[in-house]
């Protein structure tokens, strides 16, 4: 975000004016990328999924990442974080490479992850959810969780799972089920228990999706706190209304490429994005589709302007 | 404390049938949970011909097996026995025999193994034929021994030899063309409602049972207290009719499954785990209804239960083995058709592929999954029927379970062709694996593939990897 | 009717060897799938792994009985390695499918003809349990009825009950303790999603493994005790329906809780020993016409209580998936 922005609307913002110098177009190199993905490629069945020749991540920023239904972000979410493999290309994570590395080992170097589809652990009380955030417990081997030796660290997690609850006002809920909390309040519940690890990236598969607009404001707001803490947010949205208010940068996907990169103010000017975002408002005649046994993932060539 | 109950053995062989007389077996018809369209099975095994005492000087005796899963003797049937230059005879529903002889003198027995059902076995090859000495004013017993599996102690007959492999390719294919028919349903359920279906396997015996039912007992024969009616209506029906209503009552049972269990289930949000363990439970009920029902003996359909092996360049099969092959050939082209040109068969694969898109693209999917049913269990209430062709058995179908679920996934969970390509695969593995191993332990093969399948291809030879989150 | 007889018969069954045998092996399901939920359709496989590495070390390698149970675990834990390995990265249902074809496996292995040597083939292996009975600390004489109450159990049964409800409430205890410890909450987790705990650090696939080891282990045990009573093993006595009663048994007690394995199996062998001892001393007119109607009799007895394990199994995971005494809630909560 640029100085002309209202300052008093938020919190300070310590990444202001970084991205002052950085030209608004795809591939674009970063003063401080802490994440960089390079030539990642991923088919589905003879389909590509995605495409992305170069993308840096801004250290500390919130990134958007954003394109119409169908364009593969959450394809390409699952490639940086390890759920998905590439057929190609590499992943750096501070400069090391993570390509190849499963998905639970990303976390202990500090990248985490929510999903599209809220994961909140329905059968266990949401301090438990929290609890499970947390990284280097003892107690989590077989045969140390038989002795005594966990239950300090234990106490330690508790108190800093409470603190978590507090923040992201569910401590009320704490012994509740996770299963009884609403839509909203999982999406806090992922988010805070991924905090438990002490993540330097947070990424977000599309954190305000089925969650009642009332709530919308407070999620924004506590993802703006993450990056107040100095943490780097990537999160997938689809919807611009949102991306505009409390991102830093913004990546436009379509058809599994980098269409476009800039500030909000610059992609809600690129034609290239309006196209697509039109484009995918074209569901004429899914049902042919079947036909050639399309990946969902996929959008018609013929919509790309 | 009855200690031992849990283990105790199923009942002894009674070769007595426990089912009632015609009369009473109408009214059980109303008792039983199952609903009308298991009354069918009523009119099940009647007791066999007694075997006369009197009468000149015969030969006699009696052709049982240990069958291993009930560690009880299950007498065999339809097996013809000669005696050279007297005459033949078969082997009654008790397994029993008797053929009179002129006098005392010596006598060579032959037992036509042919006629043997598949997978029953002469335990000592080299004593048939028998010489056999008929005393003054006794009649004598013959024994064949039997065991299931492959033939004792002498090793495999002949080795490799291109007339062998010819022979083991036809029988794979053979089994591979049937197995295709019971694992398409199956995939077909799965893809469209994620249910992994272990009852499917009980569809296979039902179609296999009721077709061995109507064979006997005619259309409403099988309704006891109509028995008397003349063909078709009481008394058997000619097995080609009892196939079409085999096929037939599968169907019922399969839409009867699906809207009064598992529909239910689906719209009272039970998880799929939870229905999985359901089916689990409905194929345990099935099986052993069946059991209950029918008994633990094998037996033959009554038409065409003897056939002699006709020679095709180095292959050796018998004539209903021919048709009934030509006939899945027919009726998997047909399913392919289907699958490829109605609106019905593209909106099934189109629910498999991706339900939420077919049904946002105005795709009825309940009646989708309804057909679903409906064909698959009638498929696999053919296959049943063909299989029957060699064995009619109560738990014939769990028998093939693991075969079915190989040919699946190695095809693909939730691919309709996937099924097919993986079902003749596992058919000509595990019968040329027997080129090499026992035919004994021949389905090992199946989980072999398995294993080997979920190790390298999870997603099977015609998947696709899925996408998570 | 002599119904004082049929409720001490019932009574005694409630802490009998079935009781005990299927509590153990459901506690074992119950570390797959009420805490992981790891779909075992093969139990028996570990019943029978436990029962043949105890047989096959005492009689064909001709080691020591102790030696045995020893390898009764290992070739559980083997067992669980080979089943579990190929498929635990994979979705649910491969397990599923797996499991039920490998137990059907072993079984048709073990009575093959070839490996009769060390097998004993069909007829399985028998006197390898002397040992067991014949430990000095082992307070019952095998002649003599032991009575308390309405209990009543014969000498050598007692010393095999002794041992097995130690074992039992034991492992249930051990189990308990795991559970409640961050390494249970992993396992938890991990049965209500395996994505979320693998993004949060956890892995998933080898918290699975340990968790198919730790329970085909306690399968194991179930089934050296089984065998150890009986004096025997059989290969036939390891079929399918062992698992499905032991599924039964676990979702009436309910999945996921400490006590539900044993509860259950108790729920479940009472009543089948009530419902088999009523038929079986039934009036002789009531008896007869039941024969003449629907042709039960003491033959069949067993098949129809089979179909009522199927029936049982189906109704209680469409209406009850939490067991009997799960609450509703909770039931709620499960939205797979």
């Amino acid at each position: 975000m640029t100085a002309d922005q209202p300052a008093a609307a938020r919190p300070a913002n310590p990444v202001a004016g970084v991205f002052d110098g950085v030209e608004p177009e795809p591939g674009v190199p970063k003063p401080d990328p802490v994440l960089v993905a390079d030539d990642i490629t991923k088919h589905f069945g003879g389909l590509r999924a995605v495409d992305v020749n170069h993308l840096e991540i801004q250290r500390g920023a919130i990134t958007a990442l954003i394109g119409p239904n169908g364009a593969g972000k959450t394809t390409f979410f699952n490639l940086l974080t390890g759920f998905d493999r590439p057929d190609s290309g590499s992943v750096y994570l501070n400069g090391e490479s993570i390509t190849r590395v499963a998905p639970h080992r990303l976390a202990s170097r500090g990248m985490v992850r929510t999903f599209q589809l809220t994961k909140a652990l329905t059968r266990m009380p949401v301090i438990d959810n929290m609890k499970l955030g947390a990284t280097g417990q003892v107690g989590e081997r077989f045969w140390t969780a038989l002795l005594p030796v966990w239950r300090r660290q234990e106490a330690e997690i508790e108190a800093k799972a409470d603190a978590l609850l507090e923040r992201f006002n569910l401590a009320h809920m704490r012994d509740e089920y996770a299963g009884t909390l609403s839509g909203g309040q999982r999406k806090l519940v992922e988010m805070a228990r991924a905090l438990m690890t002490d993540p330097t990236i947070v990424m977000l598969d599309e954190p305000m999706a089925g969650v009642n607009p009332a709530l919308t404001q407070s999620l924004l707001t506590h993802v703006k706190s993450l990056r107040a803490d100095g943490r780097t947010v990537i999160f997938v949205e689809h919807d611009m209304d949102v991306v505009q208010d409390i991102s830093d940068w913004v990546v436009v996907m379509a058809e599994g490429e980098i269409i476009a990169e800039g500030r909000p103010d610059d992609i809600s000017a690129d034609e290239r994005v309006i196209d697509a975002y039109l484009g995918s408002h074209h569901d004429s005649d899914l049902f042919d589709e079947f036909e050639n046994e399309q990946e969902t993932d996929q959008e018609d060539p013929d919509e790309h302007a | 404390m009855s200690g031992e109950s849990w283990r105790r053995t199923l009942p002894h062989p009674s070769q007595r049938s426990w089912l009632p007389q015609p009369s009473t077996r109408a009214s059980l018809v109303v008792v039983l949970v199952f609903g009308a369209v298991l009354g069918v099975l009523m009119g099940a095994g009647s007791a066999g011909a007694q075997s006369e005492d009197s009468g000149p000087q015969a030969i006699f005796g009696q052709l049982d097996y240990e069958d291993v899963e009930l560690q009880e003797d299950i007498a065999v049937p339809g097996v013809v026995i000669e005696v050279d230059g007297v005459g033949t005879s078969e082997t009654d529903n008790n397994g029993e025999f008797r053929i009179e002889v002129p006098g005392p003198g010596s006598y060579v027995v032959t037992l036509d193994v042919e006629t043997l059902p598949t997978g029953i076995n002469l335990r000592n090859p080299e004593n048939n034929p028998l010489n056999i000495e008929v005393r003054e004013s006794s009649d004598q017993r013959v024994l064949f021994p039997l065991i299931e599996g492959e033939a004792g102690s002498g090793g495999e007959s002949g080795g490799v030899s291109f007339r062998r492999v010819a022979q083991l390719t036809a029988e794979g294919l053979k089994q591979g063309l049937y197995l295709a028919m019971a694992a398409i349903g199956l995939s077909l359920i799965f893809g469209t409602t994620g249910l992994v279906n272990f009852s499917h396997s009980e569809l296979v015996t039902w179609g296999m049972l009721s077709t061995y039912f109507f064979n006997f007992y005619g259309l409403a024969g099988v309704i006891g207290f109509l028995a008397p009616l003349p063909p078709p209506f009481g008394g058997g029906v000619n097995l080609i009719l009892a196939a079409v209503l085999g096929m037939l009552c599968g169907a019922a049972l399969g839409y009867v499954l699906n809207r009064v269990v598992f529909r239910s289930a689906r719209q009272a949000g039970v998880s799929l785990i939870a229905q999985m363990v359901m089916t689990i439970g409905l194929s345990i009920l099935l099986r052993y209804f069946f059991l209950y029902l029918f008994g633990g003996s094998p037996r033959t359909f009554g038409d065409y239960a003897a056939q002699r092996a006709v020679s095709i360049g180095p292959i050796e099969l018998t004539p209903k083995d021919i048709v009934a092959m030509s006939l899945s050939v027919v009726i998997l082209v047909a399913v392919a058709s289907y699958l490829e040109m109605t609106k019905m068969g593209k909106a099934m694969r189109a629910v498999a592929d991706n339900r939420d898109l077919a049904e946002s693209t105005g795709i009825d999917v309940e009646r989708v999954i309804t057909w679903v049913w409906v064909s698959g269990a009638a498929l696999a209430a053919i296959s049943g029927v063909f299989f029957g062709l060699d064995q009619v058995k109560w738990d014939f179908g769990f028998r093939i379970l693991l075969l079915i679920f190989a040919s699946v996934t190695l095809g693909g969970l939730g691919k309709a062709y996937g099924a097919l390509v993986g079902a003749l695969i596992v058919g000509l593995a595990i019968n040329l694996s027997t080129l090499v191993i026992d035919a004994e332990v021949k389905n090992m093969v199946a989980l072999l593939i398995l294993a080997v399948i979920l190790l390298f291809r999870p997603q099977g030879i015609l998947g696709q990897r899925e996408r998570i989150g | 009717m002599d119904w004082g007889f049929i409720l001490e018969r019932t009574i005694s069954t409630m802490f009998g060897v079935e009781v005990m045998v299927f509590a153990l092996a459901a506690v074992g399901l119950n570390v797959h799938f009420g805490y992981t939920g790891l779909l075992n359709f093969g139990q028996v496989g570990f019943l029978a792994a436990g029962a043949y590495g105890l047989g096959i070390t005492v009689t064909y390698l001709s080691w020591s009985f102790w030696i045995g149970i020893l390898f009764g675990i290992v070739y559980s834990i083997v067992l669980a390695l080979i089943l579990g390995l190929p498929t635990l990265r994979l979705r649910a249902d491969y397990l599923a499918i797996v499991t039920i074809a490998a137990s059907e496996t072993i079984r048709l292995l073990v009575r093959w003809r070839r490996s009769q040597e060390i097998t004993g083939g069909a007829e399985g292996i028998g006197e390898f349990a002397d040992p067991f009975y014949d430990v000095s600390i082992n307070p019952f004489s095998v002649g003599v009825r032991y009575e308390f109450g309405p209990f009543s159990y014969v000498g050598r049964d007692m010393w095999v009950l002794t041992v097995g409800w130690i074992v039992l409430i034991l492992t249930v205890l051990f189990v308990r303790r795991l559970m409640s410890s961050p390494w249970g909450r992993t396992l938890k987790a991990i049965r209500e999603d395996e994505d979320a705990a693998r993004a949060l650090g956890k892995n998933a696939y080898f918290y699975k493994l340990q968790s198919l080891m730790l329970g085909g282990v306690i399968g194991g045990m179930a089934g050296m005790l089984q065998v150890i009573q009986k004096g025997s093993i059989q290969p036939d006595t390891f079929n399918p329906v062992i698992t499905f009663t032991i599924w039964a048994i676990l979702i009436l007690g309910g999945p996921g809780r400490t006590w539900s394995p044993v509860i259950g199996s108790m729920i479940y062998w009472t009543l089948i020993a009530f419902l088999e001892n009523v038929l079986r001393d039934l009036p002789e007119g009531a008896s007869e016409t039941l024969d003449d109607t629907i042709g039960l009799s003491d033959f069949n007895i067993s098949q129809v209580r089979f179909m009522l394990v199927g029936l049982g199994l189906l109704l209680l995971a469409r209406y009850r998936p939490q067991g009997i005494f799960g609450s509703r809630e909770e039931m709620a909560l499960d939205d797979r």
